[in-house]
């Protein structure tokens, strides 16, 4: 099979039906088959537990692969040891070196390589302009905050210019706002340098806002590879609607489709249109999933014949920029609606009932 | 509004100065910390710590010889030892009236004893001397007896001897006789004591030792003789004013005894003492008496490091009474040796121990713990079992081919059983302190070093290695200095080659009872271990240290 990424260009590191299992009965990852290209960034996104850290430590040369292959360059790395594959690594916990002090740390790699002592000091101190710490050269990690160490550990990784860098979990241990701020530096950085990176992540919105491209994992396998406005709006199956971003979802069957709209009727007897995804025979149960903030309760808005849904507001909750209503639908009183703290905007009260519906190409017909 | 910019201290709202007032709010805090731990405090306090610093002080102790011939020390002092000649007639004056005295209160052979460590052979000398001393005060006994009768009576030197207040109080309790009640304490007559120094004080410690044993009244008790030899003395060099402003009832009797001894035919006590043991005329006894004459003394020390006080000063000790140094010395180097030898085992099992899986690391670290269930003394026979010529790994051997029957190997009573034994036992006292502190490395570190392109090898020595060296710090200080003064398993399968100092300490301790060098070579060993302790403070910093 040759590999593909998703946006086209040749594979550069590429995943050929691999398999792992720690204790000989249950697989980790089953029969995985992904492709980077040169230069991507790809974000391994899944919950914990889905095979997404052993892919990315396969990768990386700590866990062997209990079947297929793993090619970098072309060439298949499944017996090379780490320390040969020339790749970096930004861990967890940054993993700096505590009894070294910080240009220790970054000349360490250097070293190793047996590169000369000027050298590698104009390297080191490159690398620590370009994450602005050029000045901390002379202390332990120990006196750095998380985000000084975060850059340190992402120089580290950089200093030696690899040309694949993974990531895991690198911003898990930062506060919200630092965490915003690096991962635009680590975007930055990687696109400027123009390494390919594959970052691991449970958090969505860092996949989203990263990614060249999202490969969602789950139970051992990719459910869907996509770039992140694809695998927002057109979620593949009711996995990846649920697992990115919110959600509403609504149970029915499947009546008939007629050409790209699919007519559902929903478990209280309700019609409704959608797009239908992976569904295809009438009669099929089906989980209709629709973004909250693609429902539309101005009937003036929606299309002319569109179907519409009863619906009875249990909450109103004020969130600053957007309201957040919670309604009941068709029997979902988990229904939310998103809408945006405009001028004429309606507040809608609790207790009153209203009408809501939506495009049918916002609202996809999935698995159940 | 108040003034915020003060000057001076910070004060509290009420005006007192701010660390009065956070000191007195701390006070009842600290005061019940120090509560919570003064049971442990006062225990270690009583039954450890004083009796350590007790111990330690005997190393320079050395009151007995002054306090058990204060004249003859006194006396000594005129004596030069570079004259070549044993002292003069003072000298064995004053020995004869210490020695009597001494004699009497049974001392003189625990003096002896006390000398025969700085010079052996004294103490036979002593024993021998203390039968004959009496002698001498017999034969002035009889002098004063045949000048007056009166002297043999035990009331006439009480009367003599004893303060006027002490003289009533006794009358009072030898007449009441009550079950119980206790003579009162014996005074002396000051006039008395000032006229016949030598004799107040031999009287002084003739009516204590008396009192002591309580069986008779003062004055009941039959004088020793060595008052007699005093009370001659004192009255050859008595002034007569000074007999004269004795009172007392006894008093009358000084001038005719003063008389008496002015008719007395000559008396030699160095002849005397000479005739009894000629040892005493020579001057090396004599030297060790002079030397080891003062209250404190560096003597103990020196034996421990193998020197002496000769005529010249310090000086070492013949070829063949060297021991200590070499003792040290292999103390110290055998010691480096097995930790070094338990860190070599030691560090493979401890990261085992902190890489293995929980189940299995547990059952390891049973491994590793189960000698501590064991006594030492079975773990250390064990090892004479396994090592001695006739045992286990010898009999493999032979059976092997490896060793000829006849030339079995000597691993045991040498250092090397002592190196091999104490490795073992010590062993888990250096995995444990490595183990809980490589468990705390994270396995990132490694795994970091290897993306980065170090081998396993580089990734180890160079990142794992220095996070794992507070523990290797905290076990090799913990080993060397458990080490360093073990004891029960060097005496076992140590033999005499394989002896460590503490052994020697023991020796001292309970059979030669020579227990001023046993502190002293304690205290040495002490100072050593804080001395190392304090290098190592600052070669790899005490900080680095960590147990966990």
């Amino acid at each position: 099979m040759t590999s593909a990424t998703a946006s086209g260009s040749p594979a550069f590191v590429s995943f050929e039906h691999v398999q792992k299992s720690y204790d000989g009965e249950t697989l980790v990852v089953k029969d995985l088959n992904l492709s980077v290209g040169k230069g991507e960034f790809l974000t391994m996104l899944g919950p914990s537990g889905s095979g997404k850290t052993t892919c990315l430590m396969m990768l990386a040369g700590f866990e062997t692969a209990t079947h297929g292959e793993i090619k970098l360059g072309g060439r298949p790395i499944n017996n090379i040891p780490p320390h040969k594959r020339g790749i970096g690594m930004v861990f967890q916990n940054y993993a700096l070196f505590p009894h070294m002090t910080v240009a220790e740390n970054l000349s360490f790699p250097l070293e190793v390589r047996g590169m000369a002592k000027a050298e590698r000091e104009k390297k080191v101190k490159r690398a620590l302009d370009m994450v602005q710490m050029g000045a901390f050269g002379g202390r332990r990690p120990a006196q750095l905050s998380g985000g000084q160490q975060q850059r340190i550990a992402l120089a580290r990784a950089l200093v030696f210019e690899p040309e694949l860098v993974l990531m895991d979990e690198p911003l898990g241990a930062l506060d919200k706002q630092l965490r915003e701020h690096m991962q635009f530096e680590i975007t930055r950085l990687a696109h400027e340098l123009g390494i390919t990176t594959v970052y691991v992540t449970h958090d969505q919105t860092e996949a989203l806002t990263m990614s060249d491209n999202i490969a969602v994992f789950d139970d051992g396998r990719i459910q869907q590879l996509a770039p992140p406005a694809v695998l927002y709006e057109e979620p593949e199956n009711s996995f990846v609607a649920q697992f990115i971003g919110e959600n509403n979802t609504l149970l029915g069957t499947l009546k008939e489709i007629k050409g790209d709209v699919a007519l559902i009727q929903l478990d209280d007897g309700e019609l409704i249109d959608a797009k239908p995804v992976n569904v295809s025979k009438p009669g099929e149960r089906t989980r209709v999933s629709i973004r909250p903030e693609r429902v539309e309760f101005n009937k003036a808005r929606l299309q002319p014949g569109a179907h519409t849904l009863k619906a009875e507001v249990l909450e109103f909750i004020y969130m600053g920029d957007i309201f957040r209503t919670r309604l009941k639908v068709a029997g979902n009183e988990e229904f939310i609606v998103k809408t945006r703290n405009a001028p004429d905007q309606v507040r809608l009260e609790p207790g009153s009932q209203i009408e809501i519906g939506w495009l049918p190409t916002d609202c996809r017909a999935l698995d159940a | 509004m108040s003034d915020t910019t003060q000057t001076g201290p910070m004060r509290a709202a009420d005006g007192t100065p701010l660390k009065t007032s956070l000191a007195r709010a701390l006070r009842r805090q600290k005061l019940r910390a120090l509560m919570l731990i003064a049971p442990l405090l006062i225990f270690v306090l009583v039954t450890f710590i004083a009796p350590i610093a007790d111990m330690l002080f005997r190393s320079v102790e050395n009151q007995i010889v002054s306090e058990t011939l204060p004249n003859t020390v006194r006396a000594l002092k005129d004596w030069d030892p570079k004259s070549e000649a044993s002292p003069d007639e003072p000298v064995f004056a004053a020995l004869a009236v210490d020695f009597q005295v001494a004699a009497e209160q049974k001392i003189h052979t625990k003096l002896g004893s006390r000398l025969n460590y700085e010079d052996p052979g004294i103490s036979s000398l002593f024993r021998k001397t203390g039968r004959g001393a009496d002698d001498i005060g017999k034969e002035f006994m009889g002098r004063f007896t045949d000048a007056d009768k009166a002297w043999k009576d035990g009331e006439t030197w009480a009367a003599l001897m004893g303060s006027d207040a002490w003289l009533e109080k006794q009358a009072e309790w030898a007449a009441a006789k009550e079950d119980g009640a206790r003579e009162p304490r014996f005074a002396p007559r000051s006039e008395a004591a000032d006229a016949l120094p030598l004799t107040a004080d031999a009287y002084r410690t003739f009516a204590r030792d008396t009192q002591a044993t309580g069986r008779k009244g003062v004055p009941d008790t039959k004088p020793w003789p060595a008052l007699f030899t005093a009370l001659a003395q004192d009255l050859a060099t008595a002034s007569p004013e000074a007999l004269a402003a004795v009172g007392g009832p006894s008093a009358g009797l000084l001038a005719p005894a003063a008389t008496a001894v002015a008719g007395f035919e000559p008396f030699s006590y160095k002849e005397t003492f000479v005739g009894i043991d000629k040892d005493w005329d020579k001057v090396s006894n004599w030297e060790t008496i002079r030397l080891y004459s003062g209250n404190y003394t560096p003597g103990y020390f020196l034996n421990a490091v193998d020197l002496e006080k000769g005529v010249d000063g310090v000086q070492t000790r013949p070829e063949q009474q060297r021991i200590y140094l070499k003792l040290f010395w292999r103390t110290m180097w055998m010691s480096m040796l097995i930790t070094f030898c338990c860190l070599l085992l030691g560090y493979p099992v401890a990261w085992l121990l902190a890489n293995l899986r929980a189940s299995t690391a547990n059952v390891l670290m049973i491994l590793v713990l189960l000698p501590f269930w064991t006594s030492l003394l079975v773990r250390t026979s064990a090892w004479k079992v396994l090592l001695q010529q006739q045992g286990v790994i010898n009999d493999i051997l032979v059976w092997l081919g490896l060793v000829d029957d006849a030339n079995r190997l000597v691993m045991i009573n040498n250092q090397f059983g002592t190196i091999v034994a104490m490795t073992h036992i010590l062993l888990p006292f250096m995995i444990l302190p490595l183990y809980s502190v490589m468990r705390t490395i994270p396995p990132s570190y490694l795994r970091a070093a290897k993306s980065l392109g170090a081998t396993n090898w580089t990734a180890f020595w160079r990142v794992y290695f220095p996070q794992s060296v507070p523990g290797i710090g905290a076990g090799a200080i913990l080993c060397f200095i458990l080490a360093i003064g073990y004891y029960i398993t060097p005496e076992l399968v140590g033999g005499t080659q394989g002896v460590f100092i503490s052994n020697r300490i023991a020796f001292h301790i309970s059979s030669s009872l020579n227990w001023g060098l046993a502190a002293a070579l304690g205290s040495i060993l002490l100072g050593a271990v804080l001395l190392l302790y304090y290098v190592y403070d600052k070669i790899v910093g005490i900080d680095n240290v960590k147990l966990g």
